[in-house]
């Protein structure tokens, strides 16, 4: 039996919630810390694009590919046969823009701000609804149960998961054209298929505890068990989930953008923007890879809050 | 006690633990779970340990084997056995001892084999990994101890795999599994709890004989008094970690000091007053009801019951009886293949979704176990408030109140109203589901053994609570269980159910009152009594009706 916990929980129990969600928060190792703070910087960026950004959006500059304000320089030193750098320099080159302009001559740091407010808005409104769709049916579809609704649902989601999702997402932008609606809805409507595996996996083993039968036995109408009763006892997976398909939402945007049928210019989009700064790459300058950059750092960021989420749900679930 | 000197190898005394004391982590707060506890066992003798959950008996039973649990650690205190203190053992030196000379008997047997290894190759494996026997030798052991066992084909069972024997046998093989190193303390950590009345009576049959035989000194750890008093030669209670009473088993059945213990041997005295005799009014009746599984595998065949208004119906039966599968055609959860269920002077449509809502509100359900009848991330109040919107539209402030009003009946303090499931104990989660079908004011609410989950003294106090609730409102119960003392406790009118029929119905005093059925009777004859020499009466009288026939 559960001799040894009892008691010790029942001390616990004292503790209001809502202290001991701070102190697990406080207790967060550094890596769940610092993805925080890189969301919070991220989210600061999207919010006041505008005041902090120091060129306009699309405004464009005389001079395209204009060099970084300060150059990073390594200083080689000639060993005979082999040369190593052993030093790096700053030289200020006289250049307006901080890291210097783009293509067709915008500002590059300001498109980079602006793209945190587009890229990772879009990323955020797609998986918001991805997760409505999927999350709904999912749990629809575990608390209808066997019939022909699940069936109909089921293999209209083994058909959308049977297509690499990158290439049907193209070739869909390309029938019904890039627009933005098109792109949030499209790609929504494809992540949606994995967060209705998910959803109603979950919610299947929620959908048969006796409280589920208890609320049915009370006449409970649909929307109340999915609300009240399954939703609360689903949602650390859903959120754990959220986290990490926000990632791969974001990285779709970015390789659609990058492909041509994503985010349409004059729109700054991280994605657009290593593509269109690409042969800068062949001169040895990495500007280009600075979107680049942005995208992978944000992604590590979430992805070690998520870890940190799932590490402290599960542990919750040992304890019970 | 620190002034004894520690007994040497060899002592009479096998097991001495002195003062222990073990601690449990929980979010990172330490508290105590044994608290200075002492005990002996002699060499051959059996020390029972008996309290409710969290008393900390299973901690203490695993102690004497030098281990804690995981998130569990020693504070203090010394375990002598066989004259060496295990604290000051190694992993190593306690790994060369455990299963050898110590070995534990789980509560799940299901639990605690592997399905995918035949029998035979888990309990040898004891053996072999110790070196004490080779291959053939342990087989040959094995065989013997099933044989002691009662085990059906002795030679031959061990070749099959765990799900293919009952829970009874599995129990048994794993007693076996214990006692094939021959060791000199077996743990049983309670042995008998998960399974049915009558394989009860013969597991705890062989399981008592095999030790005497084997000579091996045993803790047998239960909540049952009942139990332990047919095996134990001494019994110690325990309550919250601490040692309340330790004498011999006579001496505690009888003559009971602590006040604690005595509420523990009177347990099940308590008796429903005679209700004054009303006018029949039928209320439910269930009319040649058939139920099947998937259209395929019938478990009710044509069963037929009644009950009266204010009147409590018990259905009496072992595990797939069908008793849990008539409340769920009762409920509509289940609709029958055929017959009818008639309610308050009406047909019940079969189907949950064809009835009224005051019809679902009449019919209220209590489950076997809280723990997952309420909705962990619900409030008590969100809980028993939600029937009170849902039938009569009660809002705000008068929900509230409402909710505190049936705090009050089933005798909660109001402050738990903000609490979460999670934070009740068992009995109090059973008595926040209680409220819950109260909410709904229903005639009739059906109990799915509602107390069989919890503690001996706590089930008491919610039988108490369902009585006194039925005098006040006029409520009526139809009662599943499989415990034949709680039928005693409150019912009017008994069903003994055996798979899947009614076998015997009537009022209680003539239901159970001779001449009985066979099933009946063996069912009566096995609930286990405190009076010493009741097992092997039971058993002898059965053997006898077994030669009978």
């Amino acid at each position: 039996m559960t001799d040894a916990p009892a008691s010790a929980a029942a001390a616990v129990a004292a503790v209001p919630p809502k202290r001991t969600a701070w102190r697990r928060l406080r207790k967060a190792p550094f890596t769940a810390w610092f993805g925080f703070a890189v969301i919070l910087f991220y989210a600061v960026l999207a919010l006041f694009a505008p005041a902090i950004a120091p060129h306009g959006e699309s405004q464009t500059f005389d001079i395209p590919y204009d060099v970084w304000a300060v150059e990073p320089r390594l200083v080689w030193a000639d060993l005979g046969p082999l040369s190593l750098p052993y030093w790096l320099n700053f030289e200020a080159t006289g250049s307006m823009h901080w890291l210097g302009t783009d293509q067709i001559g915008r500002d590059m740091l300001s498109r980079l701000i602006y793209g945190a407010r587009n890229t990772v808005g879009i990323a955020l409104v797609t998986t918001l609804l991805a997760f409505f769709i999927g999350g709904t049916l999912g749990i629809l579809a575990a608390v209808v149960g066997k019939g022909w609704f699940e069936i109909v649902l089921n293999r209209a989601v083994d058909v959308l998961m049977a297509i690499p999702s990158l290439i049907f997402a193209l070739m869909l932008l390309s029938t019904f054209g890039s627009s933005l609606l098109n792109l949030v809805l499209i790609i929504a409507v494809l992540d949606a298929t994995r967060v209705f595996r998910l959803a109603r996996a979950v919610a299947m083993n929620v959908a048969v505890m006796e409280y589920v039968e208890a609320a049915r036995l009370r006449g409970e109408g649909l929307a109340w068990i999915m609300r009240k009763e399954i939703l609360p006892n689903v949602m650390p997976p859903l959120v754990a989930e959220f986290g990490l398909r926000f990632c791969f939402v974001f990285l779709t945007i970015a390789a659609l953008s990058f492909l041509g049928v994503g985010i349409q210019p004059p729109l700054a989009d991280w994605g657009s923007m290593v593509r269109e700064n690409a042969t800068l790459i062949t001169y040895g300058d990495i500007t280009p890879l600075l979107p680049a950059g942005a995208i992978a750092l944000l992604t590590i960021g979430v992805n070690f809050v998520v870890d940190w989420f799932l590490n402290e749900t599960s542990g919750l679930r040992d304890g019970q | 006690m620190a002034s004894n000197p520690p007994p040497k190898p060899g002592d009479p005394v096998l097991l001495d633990i002195r003062d222990l004391r073990i601690e449990g982590e929980s979010e990172d707060v330490w508290s105590p779970i044994v608290k200075g506890v002492s005990l002996k066992v002699k060499r051959g003798r059996v020390l029972g340990l008996i309290g409710e959950s969290g008393a900390g008996k299973s901690t203490i039973g695993i102690a004497g084997m030098g281990y804690v649990r995981g998130g569990c650690r020693f504070t203090g205190g010394e375990i002598w056995f066989d004259g060496v203190n295990l604290r000051t053992l190694n992993e190593r030196q306690l790994d060369r001892m455990r299963g050898n000379r110590v070995s534990y008997v789980a509560q799940s047997a299901a639990a605690a084999f592997n399905p995918a290894w035949r029998l035979m190759d888990q309990i040898v494996e004891v053996a072999l990994i110790h070196g004490v026997m080779n291959r053939a030798e342990a087989e040959r052991r094995a065989v013997e101890l099933f044989r002691k066992l009662k085990l059906p084909e002795p030679e031959t069972i061990g070749r099959r795999y765990p799900h293919q024997v009952s829970g009874g046998q599995l129990q048994r093989a794993m007693t076996a599994m214990a006692l094939a190193p021959r060791p000199d303390l077996v743990v049983f950590d309670e042995p008998t709890t998960a399974l049915d009345v009558t394989t009860q009576l013969d597991v705890l049959a062989a399981i008592k004989e095999a030790i005497e035989d084997e000579g091996a000194a045993a803790i047998y750890i239960t909540h049952d008094l009942a139990v332990v008093s047919q095996i134990a030669h001494e019994i110690m209670v325990l309550r919250h970690g601490e040692t309340v009473e330790w004498g011999p088993t006579e001496e505690i059945i009888s003559r009971p000091k602590k006040p604690y213990t005595q509420a523990l041997v009177s347990l099940r005295a308590f008796r429903k007053e005679e209700a004054p005799p009303a006018p029949p009014a039928p209320l439910l009746s269930v009319e040649g009801v058939t139920a099947a599984y998937g259209g395929a595998v019938t478990v009710l065949h044509d069963v037929s019951l009644a009950l009266e208004t204010g009147k409590t119906l018990a259905i009496v039966g072992e595990s797939g009886s069908g008793k849990s599968t008539m409340a769920r055609v009762v409920t509509g959860l289940l609709p029958p293949v055929s017959g009818a269920v008639r309610f308050a002077g009406a047909a019940l449509p079969p189907r949950l979704k064809d009835r009224t809502k005051d019809q679902l509100r009449d019919l209220q359900l209590i489950y076997q176990m809280p723990d997952v009848a309420m909705n962990p991330r619900q409030t008590v109040e969100e809980i028993i408030g939600r029937p009170l919107t849902f039938y009569f539209g009660t809002k705000g402030a008068e929900r509230a109140r409402r909710v505190h009003q049936l705090l009050d009946q089933i005798e909660l303090p109001r402050a738990l109203a903000t609490r979460l499931p999670t934070e009740l104990s068992g009995g109090q989660k059973q008595r926040v589901c209680i409220a819950r079908a109260l909410a709904a004011k229903p005639k009739l609410i059906i109990c799915d053994e509602p107390t069989s989950a919890l503690d001996p003294l706590v089930a008491e106090g919610i039988l108490r609570l369902l009585v006194g609730l039925q005098r006040e409102e006029g409520l009526s119960y139809l009662f599943i269980t499989h415990d034949i003392a709680t039928v005693r406790a409150i019912a009017d009118e008994v069903a003994v159910m055996f798979k899947g029929r009614v076998v015997r119905s009537g009022p209680l005093e003539t239901a159970l009152a001779p001449p009985f059925d066979d099933y009946t009777d063996l069912l009566l004859k096995s609930v286990p009594e405190m009076t010493p020499g009741w097992l092997e009466g039971a058993l002898a009288s059965r053997r006898m009706e077994g030669a009978g026939q």
